[in-house]
């Protein structure tokens, strides 16, 4: 008996070295009801009481031997499928991916909430006011009575002689004023119009965002640091400020802004004309009457107010060159903000 | 304004500073310079020549060869090709190398063999013109007539081309500035240097002879004319103006004419008062009357045109006629002529909104106009008067007659306010000392006495604490503010309601696979011929532009939808494979009372072609409504939309009636209006009330806990019998149980008959508290097709 259980472990040992090895029919055989090993410890009960614990140990070694392998068996032939399916399942990875469709928001509004969430984030409200306005909010009240040479600056539409199409977003700061006593903290973005002819870098229509602060104690320094705060934001955080002396007649004293060019840091590139700094935007402290005008006493409250164009600020961002392609909504152009 | 340094050089000594110092200094403390010309600077090794001799040339008819004496041991040899050359002449002689304006370079070589060591030029080809050098004829070389030079000295310094010119924009709060003496003195404070004004002195003919002999002036209005200050200048010998005149007004970009002309250009240059010269002949009367033209006078100005005035011109006239325009241009009728003997000159002061209306209103916008519009210096008026004469005296242009006119009803008492030192720190966030500022203000002629301030005639601008706080940081430096961040009660800043449901909607509408894109809020009224809207629709009435660039941008849309289908056209013309856009648009409508403001109202336009169909676009809306959080809008055909498609719009309405949105294929006219070569897609949302009706809080409902039962029908019906019928049937009978239809077949075939369709829904069913049966769901199912047998008389598909 114990050569036929040694014959049994060779023959199973053999039948499970092939590589196809059916292993459930090699269990069966050895192993089932009516297989091999099984059929010898039937016959076990002939065995007399000295051999029996042998052959029966030996035959348990043997059902050991055989399970294990078989088990093995299992595990090796699961690793080759499983390395032959990988094998197979391989895919060319420089084939086109399958984008979902999105559509994007465009670069004048993308950069356009860009500002807005700075300012908001310096405790700025966001106020609209309407773009066809009277002459007054557009002029009167910003210190700029009919005929007054400043009128020249920005070419208007007008619609009769006192509703006119808002040449700047200003109206909207006088509105406020109107409507709401110091502390006023606010920003208006909006469309403006100007009778320009459309090139390269005029439209007639255009959007302007303007700011506006008015409480106790607003000194200049505050603006200066409002505008460096928001250049730092905008542009990254070496950039630095620049204020040129100029002219509005709602601010007093008056400023043209200039942030360091953010492409050549200063040093003079194609961006900024080698002059290492970028106008952007107009800015000066509110003018006495135009706060007089809106009932708030210049006496007693003081301010600062500043504006600038989205267009030029998204055209030098993105290093677009032709502000037609703003408006010519070229789905090639859109998709590429 | 373009400065000559040189002329500026007469009021402050400007040597040793750069010019690209010069000009930087001069933008920080507030007169912008926008760039400079170094004049002659395209001119190298020119000199002054003189002809020593003249042969012909052996091999040539028409060519000399010059001896010219340059002033060098041996006489320089040049052929030229001139006429016009004469033994003695002095001629501008460009030796080898040099250079000449438009990037010549000259070099000695040869011509038909015999060399030529340089080239005589004309004045062309110093950039010179016959203005600049009247003696000069254009085809020939210079023949440098008395001009003060001799052979060898540089051409820059013979003809007077070594000057600066600073081109300034100045703003229009300081015309003091638009003259040589005002930016003298920015000069000065700027780099704190001494500014010199010498007084005019004037030389009298003295000789008996009287103004009052001449003229005596008559000023209707004293507010449109403050005042008005002439003299009158006899035996007037009209020339050309010396060489230095002539050069610093080239200089400055105005064009020499001839002496007396160019007197009053030079005065308006050099102290920024216009003046004009009449010729006295001219005059009808010894008088010069101001008034308001009357209306329909005519008036031809000196550029030959004629005018019909009104009322709110201001004009000089004598008695019978309007001889200038006031402040704007001098009339045909008594222009300076070369036979002038006599002359008035004018130096006036003008209301500047008076001059700015007739200068508009006439289309003649000037030198002068300009000037007066920004509110010229009363007190400026007789200096400069001084000054023409006395110009006039050292030209050896005529004699002064003695006596000056001087109307001055306008006098104003000089204006005085506070020095606040310390209100004006602490405006500006800096520490200035009383004395700099003092200092600062003196150099900028201020008056100071203790803390009151007596403001110079010319500084109108300087009436508040912040105008004399710009004066002092604009010398102190706009830069030396350090930054501050203000410390102010809580103010919120966040967006409104509004505002966060637009960025909500834009976000949606992106995700949706939606460009956004901008157009312009003005179209042309022929956009809605193009969207098809018949003669008499509402939408055409819009905010007309009266002063509009063109007829495509001469009114405020009213509908946002033919601007998205211009955007669609040009993409498709662009040859797109397919487009989908989306705009928030305002839309603008005007108000029944023209005085008032239109109403503007935000649109949310989707469009699209090749990217889908009416339910695409249907199912776009769906998301937008389910995302405003609005659940029970309805869709309901529309076939009266003239720029939709009769049998595929449909209007999107609230429950209570209110119009959220047109939605539909464009009408395959208005498609072919665009050529566009796709059906085209269209919603127009009107935002404000899509946002009216939005319900944006969220309340959690708890997830079912129990399972659901799923019944599928086919029913048969009416090809015209809508789904949304069928649906609104079920969902009554449903009741609460009925969780969801789902509409999953339409099918039309011959076996159904004509006219039939068959449609085939998923209905799903659930209770909340417990796993439906069988029958619970069969007794609902049987609710359902009951009602639907009644009210709409359909079937279970055999």
């Amino acid at each position: 008996m114990k050569e036929k259980l040694e014959q049994i472990r060779e023959a199973a040992r053999t039948q499970l070295a092939e590589a196809q090895a059916d292993l459930e029919a090699i269990r069966i055989r050895y192993l089932g009801k009516k297989g091999e090993l099984t059929g010898v410890l039937r016959g076990m009960g002939q065995l007399s009481a000295e051999e029996r614990p042998k052959i029966g140990q030996l035959a348990n070694e043997v059902r050991e031997y055989i399970e294990n392998a078989i088990a093995e068996k299992a595990e090796a032939q699961r690793k080759d499928a499983l390395e032959n399916k990988l094998k197979n399942e391989r895919l060319d990875v420089t084939m086109p991916g399958k984008a979902p469709e999105i559509g994007k928001r465009h670069p004048l509004a993308q950069i356009q909430k860009e500002m807005e969430d700075i300012f908001v984030g310096m405790g700025f409200g966001i106020v609209e006011g309407p773009e066809v306005e009277y002459d007054y909010y557009n002029f009167q009240a910003l210190n700029i009575p009919e005929n007054h040479p400043a009128r020249d600056t920005q070419d208007t539409f007008y619609i009769t002689d006192n509703i006119l199409l808002r040449s700047q977003t200003s109206p909207v700061q006088v509105r406020t004023m109107e409507k709401q006593k110091p502390p006023i903290r606010i920003i208006s973005p909006g469309r403006v119009y100007r009778s320009d002819a459309v090139d390269a870098t005029h439209s007639p229509l255009f959007h302007q965002l303007e700011g506006l602060v008015v409480d106790k104690g607003i000194t200049m320094g505050d603006l200066k640091g409002t505008l460096e705060t928001f250049a730092k934001t905008m542009f990254g955080d070496q950039t630095q400020i620049r204020f040129r002396p100029h002219h509005f007649p709602f601010t007093e004293p008056s400023a043209e802004v200039d942030v360091s060019c953010f492409v050549c840091g200063g040093k003079g590139c194609k961006l900024c004309k080698g002059e290492g700094w970028i106008e952007i935007l107009g800015a000066g402290m509110v003018h006495p009457n135009v706060l007089r005008g809106c009932g708030i006493d210049p006496e007693e409250y003081s301010g600062f107010a500043f504006g600038m164009g989205i267009e030029r600020v998204t055209m030098i961002k993105y290093g677009i060159d032709d502000m037609r392609y703003l408006y010519e909504n070229d789905i090639r152009f859109l998709n590429e903000f | 304004m373009n400065l000559s340094l040189e002329w500026a050089n007469d009021f402050v000594d400007i040597s040793g500073i750069s010019p690209k110092d010069y000009c930087d200094r001069l933008t920080a403390t507030g007169s912008k310079v926008e760039g400079y010309e170094v004049i002659g600077d395209d001119i190298e090794n020119v000199v002054v020549g003189k002809v020593l001799k003249l042969e012909r040339h052996p091999d040539s008819d028409h060519l000399w060869i010059c001896q010219i004496d340059v002033g060098e041991a041996e006489p320089v040899q040049i052929v030229t090709g001139a006429q016009n050359l004469f033994v003695g002449a002095i001629v501008p002689v460009a030796k080898s190398p040099s250079k000449l304006p438009g990037g010549v370079n000259i070099k000695a070589g040869k011509l038909r063999g015999v060399p030529s060591n340089g080239m005589l030029c004309s004045i062309g080809e110093l950039n010179l013109t016959t203005h600049d050098m009247p003696n000069a004829i254009e085809d020939g070389i210079f023949i440098m007539d008395g001009i003060d030079c001799k052979p060898g000295d540089d051409i820059h310094d013979a003809l007077k081309l070594n000057d600066t010119v600073v081109e300034f924009e100045i703003t229009s709060n300081r015309p003091d500035c638009l003259s040589v003496i005002g930016l003298a003195r920015e000069t000065a404070v700027s780099f704190d240097r001494e500014f010199k004004l010498p007084t005019p002195a004037v030389t009298y003919a003295n000789d008996g002879d009287k103004i009052d002999n001449y003229l005596a002036v008559e000023v209707k209005d004293s507010i449109l004319c403050p005042r008005y200050t002439a003299r009158v200048v006899k035996n007037v010998k009209i020339a050309p103006s010396p060489l230095w005149l002539r050069m610093r007004l080239r200089a400055s970009g105005v064009r020499p004419i001839n002496n007396i002309v160019d007197i009053t250009n030079y005065v308006m240059l050099e102290y920024g008062q216009p003046m004009h010269a009449f010729d006295y002949t001219c005059l009808d009367g010894k008088k010069i009357i101001v008034r308001t033209a009357a209306d329909g006078e005519n008036f031809k100005s000196l550029d030959d045109t004629d005018h019909t005035l009104n009322s709110t011109n201001l004009v000089i006239a004598d008695e019978k006629k309007a001889v200038a325009l006031a402040g704007v241009m001098g009339g045909a009728n008594s222009e300076i002529t070369d036979s002038t003997v006599t002359v008035v000159f004018e130096s006036a002061n003008f209301l500047g909104s008076s001059v700015r209306v007739t200068a508009k209103s006439q289309g003649m916008r000037t030198e002068s106009s300009g000037r007066f519009e920004k509110g010229l210096d009363p007190e400026n008026t007789l200096p400069a008067l001084d000054r023409a004469c006395e110009l006039v005296t050292l030209l050896g242009a005529g004699e002064v007659v003695d006596g000056t006119i001087d109307v001055y009803g306008g006098k104003q008492e000089p204006y005085k306010m506070k020095l606040e030192v310390e209100r004006i720190n602490s405006f500006l966030g800096l520490n200035v000392s009383a004395d700099y500022m003092k200092n600062v203000l003196e150099k900028l002629e201020f008056k100071v006495d203790g803390d009151t301030l007596t403001v110079p005639s010319f500084r109108a601008d300087c009436r508040c604490m912040n105008d004399i706080a710009e004066e002092i940081l604009r010398i102190y430096g706009y830069n030396t503010i350090e930054a501050t961040r203000f410390v102010t009660p809580i103010t919120s800043g966040s967006r409104t309601p509004t505002q966060r449901f637009e960025l909500l909607c834009a976000d949606l509408l992106c995700a949706m696979g939606l460009y956004e894109c901008e157009t312009f809020s003005f179209i042309s009224p022929k956009y809605y011929d193009k969207i098809n809207l018949p003669a008499d629709d509402v939408r055409r009435k819009s905010i007309v532009i009266s002063n509009p660039l063109g007829e495509d941008t001469s009114v405020m849309r009213t509908t946002a939808i033919p601007s998205m289908l211009e955007v669609l056209a040009r993409n498709n013309n662009y040859h797109a494979e397919k487009t989908a856009l989306y705009e928030i648009a305002t839309t603008y409508t005007p108000d029944a009372d023209p005085t008032k403001l239109p109403e503007e109202r935000r649109h949310i336009v989707m469009g699209f072609f090749r990217d889908g169909d009416f339910y695409t676009l249907k199912g776009m809306c769906d998301t937008l409504l389910d995302r405003a959080g609005i659940t029970n809008a309805v869709y309901t055909a529309e076939s009266n939309e003239p720029t939709f498609h009769p049998g595929r719009c449909a209007k999107i309405t609230a429950a209570d009636g209110t119009l959220l949105a047109v939605i539909g294929e464009i009408h395959p006219a208005v498609q072919e209006n665009y050529s566009i070569d796709a059906p085209v897609y269209i919603a127009d949302f009107d935002f404000e009330n899509l946002f009216d009706k939005s319900k944006l809080e969220k309340t959690f409902k708890a997830l079912p806990k129990f399972p659901a039962t799923t019944r599928d029908f086919a029913f048969v019906c009416d090809d015209t019998l809508e789904v949304g019928a069928i649906e609104a049937v079920m969902k009554k009978a449903g009741g609460k149980a009925l969780e969801s239809i789902k509409l999953f077949d339409v099918y039309r075939g011959k076996q159904l008959g004509e006219g039939k369709k068959s449609v085939a829904f998923s209905v799903t069913l659930r209770a909340a508290d417990h796993t439906l049966t069988d029958e619970e769901a069969d007794k609902v199912v049987k609710k359902i097709l009951t009602l639907l047998d009644r009210e709409l008389g359909i079937t279970l598909r055999a």
